[in-house]
């Protein structure tokens, strides 16, 4: 499943994919400890399936919470997406 | 002049819905399930016999939610003869899930409403928008109702039941009556610009001060809803392969439907039940696979 968490506002779209069927077969899950936001957490979905989704607390925040992380902050590449070894996470700005 | 509580009309409430099919005979069913679905804005109970639907009952969430899931199944229990005993299994579901104080599971209302809308239309639904009463959702689903890509927007009122509620009170013409009412205009207006509910009502009063009559302008902020909504579903896609469905409160409002199939360049197919069922009717069938999961564990 790909699940899109986040918003749009008058300031733009904020939204983080997650290819979930990629977290099924991943055992270390190193997106967890890259965020330095503690964005990501793990749960059980609908289907039974163990899962990462972004945690409820940050969904309405996004813009601010990865802000330290993107390029206009002076970071290269987004830890969490770098930490992904499956490619399964984006950010859509 | 000072108007009274009793003169003051809600242009904003909604019809609620009771429904139970009287030719089902529950008594004699293997697996009798319900769904619970607590909105911000509206409460379903959707109760099923052995898979099929066996009623309904759409009602206005109030600020608790326990009691608002209460009501909810209760008219479908009173309407049935029904008691909460004779209810082998339930699902809660929707904003306020966790506070459905007899359910025995919760899900979240994007599998649910899949599970819905597959039940609703056919396995040939592939693309659902959930427009609810503060959120919207766009969700692919496959042949089964299995969420496979979902998106939602629930930060802000635009494009949402809520958003159209506050436009019926500002403009005192009943909710329901909106959709045709943005119809019966000479020219389409330019939309609404502002994208927040509360500048976008700042917004249709200044085009009401300007002389756009209250046709024109609710046909403005309908172009906006539409807009607004088919940005958010064009980020997950319309399947080309499959139908296009919108549940929700404002897949009644023509207005708003018109407008987004118009945009989208698809039509959204009809179902001859209530669109603010989906979700409470997938949670229901949700409870009827678990039971059948449990026995089979049993067996």
């Amino acid at each position: 499943m790909i699940a899109n968490y986040g918003y749009q506002d008058g300031s733009g779209a904020y939204y983080i994919r997650i290819d979930t069927d990629c977290c099924i077969d991943c055992v270390s899950r190193p997106c967890l400890a890259a965020c330095p936001q503690r964005l990501f957490e793990v749960v059980v979905d609908d289907y039974d399936d163990e899962v990462i989704q972004v945690a409820e607390a940050h969904r309405r925040t996004l813009a601010a919470d990865c802000a330290a992380c993107k390029p206009a902050a002076g970071a290269v590449r987004l830890p969490c997406v770098a930490a992904c070894p499956s490619e399964a996470l984006k950010h859509d700005w | 002049m000072v108007v009274s509580l009793a003169e003051k009309k809600e242009y904003w409430r909604w019809a609620e819905h009771c429904w139970v099919d009287e030719t089902c005979d529950w008594r004699a069913a293997q697996r009798v399930t319900a769904g619970i679905d607590v909105g911000s804005v509206s409460s379903q109970a959707v109760v099923c016999v052995d898979g099929k639907l066996l009623g309904y009952h759409s009602t206005r969430t109030g600020n608790d939610s326990p009691d608002s899931a209460r009501r909810a199944l209760d008219g479908v229990l009173d309407k049935s003869g029904m008691t909460l005993a004779d209810i082998h299994y339930i699902v809660g579901t929707g904003y306020g899930r966790v506070n459905v104080p007899f359910a025995h599971k919760t899900l979240t209302e994007i599998a649910c409403h899949a599970r819905g809308a597959n039940y609703m239309v056919g396995p040939t639904v592939r693309t659902l928008l959930d427009m609810g009463g503060q959120d919207c959702k766009a969700i692919r689903c496959d042949e089964r109702g299995k969420v496979t890509q979902f998106l939602m927007n629930d930060k802000c009122a635009a494009g949402t039941g809520r958003g159209m509620e506050v436009i019926a009170d500002l403009m005192q013409i009943p909710v329901s009556e909106l959709g045709a009412r943005s119809f019966d205009i000479d020219a389409e207006p330019p939309a609404v610009s502002s994208i927040c509910v509360v500048f976008a009502k700042s917004e249709a009063l200044g085009m009401l001060k300007a002389g756009y009559t209250k046709n024109k302008v609710i046909a403005a902020y309908c172009q906006a809803m539409a807009e607004r909504v088919v940005a958010l579903i064009e980020r997950v896609g319309v399947d080309p392969a499959g139908d296009f469905f919108i549940t929700g409160g404002i897949a009644k409002n023509p207005g708003v439907v018109k407008r987004i199939e118009r945009l989208l360049g698809v039509n959204a197919v009809h179902s001859p039940w209530d669109s603010q069922i989906a979700g409470a009717l997938g949670a229901a069938l949700f409870a009827h696979t678990l039971l059948q999961k449990q026995a089979a564990k049993a067996a």
